[in-house]
Formats: C-alpha cells, sequence, structure tokens
C-alpha cells in the first residue's frame, strides 16, 4: 500500500517540553482525516512535523514515501494552509499576489509566472468563491475572506494532499460551512485531506477518518466509532461528553471543566 | 543654486546620494516588513572593525568593510537558522566585538586618523572616485540580483515557512537577503557614516508604508522618498554646513512624520 503520509513512532520536543510522543499515523491516497484535540495538544506541531518544518527526536517521517527534507521537486504535491495568526494582515500586498505565492514552486527559482500560472490562481479563487476581492490588499478582508485566500493559495498549486491547521478559527458559521463543502468535493475529486482542528462536531460529520490527539494519539478510526464518551474524556478531562443532536454531534463541557478558547 | 554642481565633489556626491537613496530604499521595504531593522544596525557597526582594519592595512577600508559586513551577516544568519542563541543575542555579540576589534585596531595607529572619522559621521567632501565605483558596482549588483529574486524574497519574508513547503531554499534566500543588507551597508557609509546608515534604510520604506497597500507601490515610494531625503539631504547639508548624514536622516524624518499624517492606514484604525 502506497501511503501518503506514514509517520512512525514519532516525538518531538521543544527543550524540556514534549509536544509529540510516540505517534504513529498513516494516511492513503483519497482519505480524509480530522485530527482533532485541545489546545497545546500538539496538533500543528504533528502538521509541521509531516511537512518537516520540525525535525523529530525520535521516530520517522514519510511524505509520498520520501523524508520531508528529501521531497525537492514534488513539494507542488503538497497544499499547506497555515493558521491565520502566522500572516502579517498588515503586510501590504494583494489577495491576487498571495495566492500567485502558491505557484512559486512550481515555476521556479528566477523565472516569472506565466499565463498557466495566472489562470490557476483565478481558478482557485473561483474556487473558494472571493474572485471578486483579487485585487484587495490582504488587510481590508474579514477573517473569513481571509482563510478563503489561504485555501486559495494552497490551491493554487494543484496539490493532491492539502493540510489545513485551524482553518475553521475566527470564521463564521456561513464560512465554515462553505469551507467544508469545498473540502468535502475536493475530496470527492480524489484530493487527499487533512484537517486540524479542536472543534469536534463541524469537522466529525464532514471526514472519513478522526484521529484524537492529546500529545499521545488518543484513538484513530470513523467518527463514530472514535469519538465515544471515553475518548473524550481522555482528551477534554472527565466532565465532557458528545451530545447526540440529530446527526450532528456537539461537544458539551460542563461549567468549571477545562474549556476551548 | 546649480552652480555647486560644477565642484566634482558635489556631482560624486549627488551620484553617491541617489545611489545610497535608491539602494537603501529596495532593500529597506524586506528589512521594515520583515522586522530586522536591528540586524541592519548590527552590519552598519561591524563595518568600523572592516574600515579600522582596511586604515591599518592601507587598503580602501570599504573593501575591507565589505569582508566585515559579509562576515557579520552569515554569522548572524548562522546563528538564527540554527536557533542554538536567540538571534538578537547573536546580533549584540557580534556588532559590539566587531565595534571593539576597530577601536583596538585604531590604538595600533600612531595617532589619530581624522578621515576614520568622517566614516562614524559620514562627509560628503570624502567620497573619491575610486569610492564611487566601488558603490555603482554594489549598488547595481544588489539591484540586480534584487530583480532576479523578486519574487522568492517577497515570500520569504511574507511566509517563511510556507516559502519552504513549496520547496523554495528559504534558508538560502535569508542569507541571500542579509548579504544584500551587508552591501548596502558598505555603499552607504562613506557619506551616512556608519552610526546613521541603517536609517536610511528604515525610514523611507517605513514612510512609504503608511501610504500603501500594495507591496510594488511601497517599493516605488520608498526609492521616491529615499532619494529625496538624500538628495534634498545633501543640499540642506552644504548649505547649512551640516554633517551630511546627519542631514539626510532628519530629512527622511521629516517625511517620515508627514506620510505618518497623511496616512489612510491611520485614518482606517480611528474610524
Amino acid at each position: 500500500m502506497d501511503y501518503v503520509i506514514e509517520l512512525e513512532n514519532v516525538t518531538v520536543c521543544y527543550q524540556e517540553l514534549v509536544a509529540l510522543e510516540d505517534v504513529s499515523l498513516k494516511m492513503e491516497i483519497g482519505e480524509s482525516l480530522a485530527l482533532i484535540g485541545p489546545n497545546g495538544s500538539g496538533k500543528t506541531t504533528l502538521i509541521k512535523t509531516i511537512l518537516g518544518l520540525v525535525t523529530p527526536v525520535a521516530g520517522t517521517v514519510r511524505l509520498f514515501g520520501k523524508p520531508p527534507q528529501q521531497l525537492d521537486g514534488e513539494w507542488k504535491r503538497v497544499g499547506y494552509v497555515p493558521q491565520i495568526a502566522q500572516i502579517d494582515s498588515r503586510f501590504p500586498i494583494r489577495v491576487f499576489d498571495v495566492v500567485l505565492m502558491g505557484r512559486y514552486g512550481q515555476v521556479g527559482l528566477i523565472r516569472r509566472p506565466g499565463r498557466s500560472d495566472r489562470e490557476a490562481v483565478w481558478r482557485a479563487l473561483e474556487q473558494v468563491g472571493i474572485g471578486d476581492l483579487a485585487r484587495r490588499p490582504i488587510g481590508r478582508l474579514s477573517g473569513g475572506q481571509r482563510q478563503r485566500a489561504l485555501v486559495a493559495r494552497a490551491l493554487a498549486a494543484e496539490p493532491e494532499l492539502l493540510l489545513l491547521d485551524e482553518p475553521t478559527t475566527g470564521v463564521d458559521v456561513g464560512t465554515t460551512e462553505g469551507l467544508f463543502d469545498l473540502l468535502g468535493e475536493l475530496h470527492h475529486q480524489g484530493m487527499t485531506i487533512l484537517v486540524v482542528s479542536h472543534d469536534v462536531g463541524v469537522v466529525a460529520q464532514h471526514v472519513d477518518q478522526v484521529a484524537c490527539l492529546n500529545r499521545r494519539l488518543v484513538a484513530h478510526g470513523r467518527p463514530q466509532e472514535v469519538l465515544s464518551g471515553e475518548v473524550l474524556q481522555c482528551m477534554y478531562g472527565p466532565e465532557a461528553a458528545l451530545v447526540g443532536h440529530g446527526e450532528v454531534p456537539h461537544l458539551v463541557v460542563r461549567r468549571h471543566g477545562p474549556h476551548e478558547g | 543654486m546649480l552652480e555647486i554642481l560644477s565642484y566634482t565633489f558635489m556631482q560624486r556626491a549627488l551620484l553617491a546620494s541617489v545611489l545610497i537613496g535608491t539602494v537603501s530604499a529596495v532593500i529597506g521595504v524586506y528589512v521594515v516588513l520583515r522586522g530586522l531593522s536591528f540586524i541592519g544596525a548590527g552590519i552598519a557597526h561591524a563595518s568600523f572593525g572592516g574600515v579600522a582594519l582596511g586604515f591599518l592595512l592601507g587598503i580602501n577600508p570599504l573593501l575591507t568593510a565589505v569582508v566585515f559586513c559579509l562576515l557579520t551577516a552569515w554569522g548572524i544568519a548562522w546563528t538564527s537558522l540554527r536557533a542554538e542563541v536567540k538571534e538578537d543575542t547573536a546580533i549584540g555579540i557580534f556588532f559590539a566585538s566587531t565595534m571593539a576589534l576597530g577601536i583596538l585596531v585604531i590604538g595600533l595607529m600612531r595617532g589619530y586618523n581624522v578621515d576614520l572619522f568622517g566614516y562614524l559621521f559620514g562627509s560628503v567632501l570624502a567620497v573619491t572616485q575610486e569610492d564611487l565605483w566601488l558603490s555603482l558596482l554594489l549598488g547595481a549588483g544588489v539591484l540586480l540580483t534584487v530583480g532576479l529574486f523578486f519574487k522568492e524574497l517577497l515570500f520569504i519574508i511574507f511566509d517563511p515557512e510556507m516559502a519552504r513547503v513549496s520547496g523554495l531554499p528559504a534558508g538560502a534566500l535569508y542569507v541571500l537577503l542579509l548579504s544584500l543588507m551587508a552591501l548596502t551597508v558598505v555603499l552607504s557609509i562613506k557619506v551616512v557614516g556608519i552610526i546613521l546608515v541603517s536609517a536610511l534604510i528604515v525610514i523611507p520604506p517605513a514612510a512609504a508604508y503608511q501610504l500603501t497597500e500594495d507591496f510594488r507601490r511601497m517599493m516605488l515610494l520608498a526609492v521616491v522618498i529615499g532619494n529625496l531625503s538624500a538628495v534634498v539631504g545633501l543640499f540642506l547639508s552644504y548649505w547649512l554646513d551640516t554633517a551630511s548624514g546627519a542631514t539626510m536622516v532628519l530629512t527622511a524624518t521629516a517625511f517620515f512624520i508627514l506620510s505618518a499624517l497623511l496616512s489612510p492606514r491611520r485614518r482606517r484604525v480611528r474610524v
């Protein structure tokens, strides 16, 4: 079996702090996986480890069968949507130019983006529904629009694997729904998708697989199997429970319990 | 007014000012947007050691300054990429020790060297034909490199992680950017002075930042403001008989205050 992502016994430390401990996780081509867990559970670290931005102290990481440091020309197969806070919203740049950056890896050093690159940018902008905002400076976008611009940047590269880090933070309900509809569509077209979220209820109904992380991998499987009371309590503390609300499960944490910010 | 341009030294100073105003502003845009101004100041101070060594060895101090500034830039980039020492600590160590080396070298020379202090504060009269050629060479090199790597440099200052994930050599590009900063510092020290060069790198782009939300427009405006500051500052310093570097920097500061007052960014914040 070819795996898009393979992590084997990965441990990551920041100085003395253990961010990830003995995590093993595999993703097949065409799978969609939600990685959930409370704040500080290592979700972002896991994504950065997959991308080779963080080096583990133990274990092996493979992306498309290679260590990420040796991916070279194959980076165009990977689309990455970082947390929105990573972008300086006061940077003087327009939406079109931000999305065009998604093509730079393919364009290659020194060479200038051409017509096919511009076309890919327009396609990506239309896909996320912000074609009309192309000329807008990023400082004049709402949180949801800025988030969609970052998704468009990742899509402009026409990747096979899409990694999204908390794409629903600071985004209104309508945009969240629109985003997950788009992810569903991309998944349907065969894209492999890994989305990180602390929003258990929303992601659970949109993906094939859920992995629960709290420094260690607590559980991994189909949403209905994984999202049991036991698993949630392991992550969010003894007060947490999942309330079935029609088809939509909701995470409920009793007052004074540790809660999500 | 224009008769002063019949003096050869003034022609050279004017050419040098235009060069400084342009190159500093272009590099300064990256410095301001990525928050590298402390690195700029660090590299500038490191040039002092190079200049002093040049005097001691009897070669053009700008040449030894190039070596010192590049080594300092690479040293800072290396420590920051390896993340073993905090970047600002590394800068603090590098620029203090290269300054100290400069002072030590001065002590080795007999008597005081007036020219050396010209490098600290800058002097229009000091620009020789050889300096001008060297500055032109450095300036053309810096601008050409920025032109070639325009999209890459923009990408690494906007989102370095994403640049890496796109497969670009982000580390090497960061080293390139710091090297360009080093060369920009060297070509400015003769006129502006070691103490003030980083101001001409920072202030014109900071003023341009107030006026636009487009990257290319910011660079263009920075070049216009940088040139105005350098050239107006040069003539003012001639007429008022003041230090050229200080006059240029204060002119740039005036432009900064003006653009901050006119800034649509500020207006937007107030609303």
